[in-house]
């Protein structure tokens, strides 16, 4: 009988998965240590379907033509003197929270990835998997090229991968990953795979993207959309593996939906860094948070997990929380910001009347209510020569504990679990929870106010804290009036003025 | 209104970041491959120990019984970051496309005579699963290393061998008429002939070896520089009369080589430098693996050129060369 | 509940033979403006035909030439020699 000629799926196999073979001389076991404690069960690896056929032949040709693209951009840009072309120099503080703290998850993505990518038994997810590790080195890579530039002219960015190690409120999104990379390689492939790059990812990049083309950052702009192509690939490869881990045995169901439902919930924790950007610190507001998340969680994810609903799950639980709380996030958060902006990289400033309208309008429910009192009493400080710096260290229940009660904005939510003769705090029941599940896990985690007070930072006041975030006083930190990069934007715009015809 | 700020002295305040600064001793400006490379992993104040392996941090220099200073000494001499590791592989594959394209209109591969399509099918086409338990290791070494400048590499070395396994594979399939009978021959040989035991057991082997390191020299040195260089540099005589359409097809492999090489031995180098200590397990690691890949590839250099296994022995003697002229002593 | 099927692609020369085989290949396609990008959604299902694409673009394409001009997407993806799509199954 005479052989056909292979479809484009059979192809594709024969150029991926049928490369891999079952090892005889080393047990399976042995080549794969870490894909069986999670408890998932696979019947049959060869059931996954490939999210997308790129061999690499393709990869290549694709990625160097978007690059080429990107790159010549980014020179245009530098030759340019493009960082004078943004809205404003309040927008640079943007570009310092993104490399500060997104940038090195992306590094953390690609080791992550390149994990799963040798460690999951089915060939196939594995070189999904490879793809996308190179691809998050392309995102830190690129990330890094292009803000190189601002660098030059900007405070508080010249010592990212330092701060990240050791900032407080960078301990946000570096614990997130530190999380996801301890994790076995099934959670985090729902952790990062479908929760962040399916569930949340249009809440990280559309803020940022679109903040950028709002005020004038081309290379951000620039750098985003081209991203956004390879998350393309990571979205197909995250609703694959879900569906692919959901249809292989039921017993996968509740231990898939505890991942589902906390990595929701902490991603929702850290993109209220995103919210704060989004509210208040592009100069060219885009949409508020609030319209975000209606958007991109409620309608985008409600498709979603109707279509998963199939299989049993369920949406994420505390998911009306969070949903509840995007009326409120952003500003608890740029209120936490604002009064610790000594101990900060980056610069805040008080919304002007006209951005208090904005936010008025944006959120009828509460930001009259509860949040420009706060805001105007500060204003009035400041016009006094009183800015309101909060030069307490914070007991651990007032950073972390700076959100309020589900229902109730005047009241701090407080939760507590006990741990092997420990009390542990929380700020929220999501965050109890997930604790709850992994006792040992997290009894452990590096807190910058405990490790401040141990002493592990340098020393016990401000300044020895500072010193040990390598973070440069009087130029880095501070209120954006009177700051260096104020001074320097109003030059730029002084000279735009007196060149102008 | 856009304007061109010329009068404007735009005279940045810092060349380029601290850490990169440090590095060069002073603030200056950086190179592409120096910013997106030095000090970007995280290196303290970790939050969680792994559940998979809780006796090390996520990023330990421990996983390796070799010790540096600074895991940024062995730096890439290619200075391939992401943009221009792709630039170069598109363009090597570019190569690659016009030979296949070329063989095709030619039908180069139907010509051959029977016995080199033997030869072909038995001792090449298996070659894509040797290239996939690369794939793996240099994927392992990504995950498992300590600091970017090792690690970065080795996911486009992980990269490279899938697009080798792939172009292989093409050649099978040009060979049995896009229906894959030769691919699933040459797994069916790969897995059962005793003339590549000895190399599926030798690359199983290195799938269970957890020393990063060990496993970058196992990989590197032994594995690319006595079996890949075997089949790809040497066996040219096995190919009969297709010498020159598999010469045309596997060009790719060729620069490949001699690329990869190029990063892979500076490594090497740098880290046996380091120390009487890294000298020792270094060479010592070279010197096992180097013996186990000769004698993994002796059968098949046999089984494919008649040779009783004697350019096997060549490869591995020209590996050890190789090897002493990196500062090793075997 | 409405299941949007959605492509998003740059709104640039590359992209306007692709966008123009959508809109014409997908009844009832709704196209959201945004800068520099196009956002293109549609209930259920989202098709992008090869032979669509070539007639506007008048030279042979490959429908993994879409990743060129892709910026995100929503749907499970299938992809074959002839046409591109993303749709919700159920």
């Amino acid at each position: 009988m005479t052989a056909k000629k292979l479809g484009l799926k059979q192809r594709y196999a024969h150029l991926t998965r049928g490369l891999d073979w079952e090892t005889s001389y080393q047990p399976m076991d042995k080549v794969f240590p870490y894909d069986q404690f999670e408890g998932i069960k696979i019947k049959d690896w060869s059931a996954w379907e490939d999210p997308f056929r790129l061999t690499m032949d393709a990869y290549w040709k694709f990625q160097a033509e978007k690059e080429r693209k990107l790159y010549a951009v980014l020179d245009a840009f530098a030759q340019n003197n493009g960082q004078t072309g943004i809205s404003d120099g309040r927008y640079a503080n943007v570009v310092k929270l993104f490399l500060t703290g997104i940038s090195p998850e992306e590094y953390q993505a690609h080791r992550g990835f390149a994990f799963a990518g040798r460690h999951l038994r089915g060939a196939g997810p594995r070189v999904a998997a490879q793809m996308q590790s190179l691809d998050e080195l392309r995102h830190i890579q690129t990330q890094i090229h292009t803000i190189s530039h601002y660098n030059k002219y900007f405070d508080g960015i010249a010592e990212f991968p330092h701060m990240h190690d050791r900032v407080w409120y960078l301990s946000v999104p570096k614990s997130f990953f530190d999380d996801a990379r301890s994790a076995g390689p099934f959670e985090f492939m729902i952790a990062i795979g479908f929760a962040f790059e399916y569930v949340l990812t249009n809440l990280l990049f559309v803020p940022f993207m679109s903040g950028a083309a709002y005020n004038g950052d081309m290379s951000t702009v620039t750098f985003g959309f081209s991203a956004q192509s390879d998350e393309s690939r990571h979205m197909t490869l995250g609703i694959e593996v879900i569906k692919f881990l959901l249809e292989q045995h039921p017993d996968n169901l509740p231990i898939v939906q505890k991942w589902v439902d906390k990595w929701f919930w902490r991603g929702h924790r850290v993109l209220g860094l995103v919210a704060m950007m989004m509210d208040y610190m592009l100069p060219k507001p885009v949409m508020s948070w609030k319209e975000a998340w209606e958007i991109y969680y409620t309608e985008a994810g409600g498709a979603l997990f109707q279509d998963l609903a199939r299989y049993g799950l369920r949406p994420p639980k505390y998911a009306d929380i969070a949903t509840a709380e995007a009326e409120h996030v952003s500003h608890q958060n740029w209120a936490i910001f604002y009064q610790y902006t000594h101990a900060a990289a980056f610069h805040t400033w008080l919304p002007d009347a006209r951005h208090m309208d904005w936010l008025s309008e944006k959120y009828p429910n509460t930001f009259d209510k509860y949040y420009r009192p706060r805001f105007e009493m500060w204003g009035q400080m400041a016009k006094e020569g009183k800015r309101f710096y909060n030069m307490a260290l914070p007991q651990l229940c007032q950073i972390p504990m700076g959100y309020t009660e589900p229902g109730d904005p005047t009241t701090i939510c407080f939760r507590s679990t006990q741990f092997r003769g420990e009390t542990f705090h929380f700020c929220s029941d999501g965050c109890k929870d997930i604790f709850d599940n992994e006792p040992e896990k997290f009894a452990q985690a590096w807190l910058p106010v405990h490790q401040i007070f141990q002493g592990n930072c340098g020393g016990a006041t401000i300044p020895d804290v500072l010193a040990y975030y390598r973070l440069n006083p009087g130029a880095d930190n501070m209120d954006y009036v009177g700051s260096p990069d104020e001074k320097l934007w109003n030059e730029w715009q002084a000279e735009k003025i007196k060149t102008a015809v | 209104m856009t304007v061109q700020i010329k009068t404007l002295d735009m005279e940045p305040k810092r060349q380029t970041f601290g850490h990169v600064a440090r590095r060069l001793g002073a603030d200056k400006p950086a190179t592409r491959y120096q910013e997106a490379t030095l000090d970007v992993q995280a290196t303290a104040n970790f939050h969680y120990k792994p559940l998979w392996e809780p006796e090390y941090w996520t990023y330990d220099p421990r996983k390796t019984a070799v010790v540096m200073a600074d895991w940024y000494k062995p730096l890439d001499p290619r200075q391939f970051y992401y943009a221009t590791y792709n630039i170069s592989r598109a363009n090597m594959n570019q190569a690659a496309e016009r030979a296949f394209a070329f063989a095709e209109e030619r039908g180069l591969l139907e010509k051959i005579s029977a016995d080199a399509r033997t030869q072909i099918e038995f001792g090449l086409l298996p070659l894509r699963h040797l290239h996939w338990g690369a794939n793996m290791n240099m994927t392992e070494i990504t995950q498992r290393g300590y600091g970017t400048a090792v690690t970065a590499p080795c996911i486009f070395s992980a990269g490279d061998h899938l697009g080798m396994a792939q172009i292989v594979s093409r050649i099978g399939l040009a060979l049995d008429g896009q229906t894959g009978v030769s691919l699933d021959m040459a797994k069916e040989v790969w897995m059962n002939d005793p003339a590549w035991q000895g190399v599926r057991r030798l690359i199983e082997d290195t799938l269970v070896e957890r020393d990063f390191f060990q496993l970058f020299v196992a990989q590197t040195l032994a594995v690319n520089g006595v079996v890949f260089d075997l089949i790809y540099k040497m066996a040219d005589a096995g190919w009969k009369d297709a010498q020159i359409a598999v010469a045309m097809l596997t060009e790719f492999m060729t620069d490949w080589r001699a690329d990869e090489a190029k990063w892979s031995d500076h490594v090497i180098k740098t880290v046996a430098a380091e120390s009487a200590g890294n000298k020792a397990l270094v060479s010592q690691w070279a010197a096992d693996w180097i013996a186990r890949a000769v004698e993994a590839a002796k059968p098949l250099s046999a089984a494919l050129l008649g040779d009783n296994g004697a350019l096997a022995e060549a490869a591995g003697d020209a590996v050890k060369t190789r090897a002493k002229n990196l500062g090793l002593t075997l | 509940m409405s299941q949007l099927a959605s492509l998003t692609l740059y709104h640039n020369d590359e992209a306007r033979p692709i966008i123009e085989a959508i809109i014409a290949d997908n009844p009832g396609v709704r196209v959201l403006n945004m800068p520099g990008a196009v956002k293109l959604d549609c209930e259920g299902a989202l098709v992008v035909k090869r032979a669509s694409v070539e007639e506007r673009l008048g030279r042979d394409w490959d429908p993994q030439e879409i990743h060129l001009v892709l910026i995100s997407m929503a749907g499970h993806l299938d992809e074959d020699d002839d046409q591109f799509s993303v749709s919700w199954k159920h």
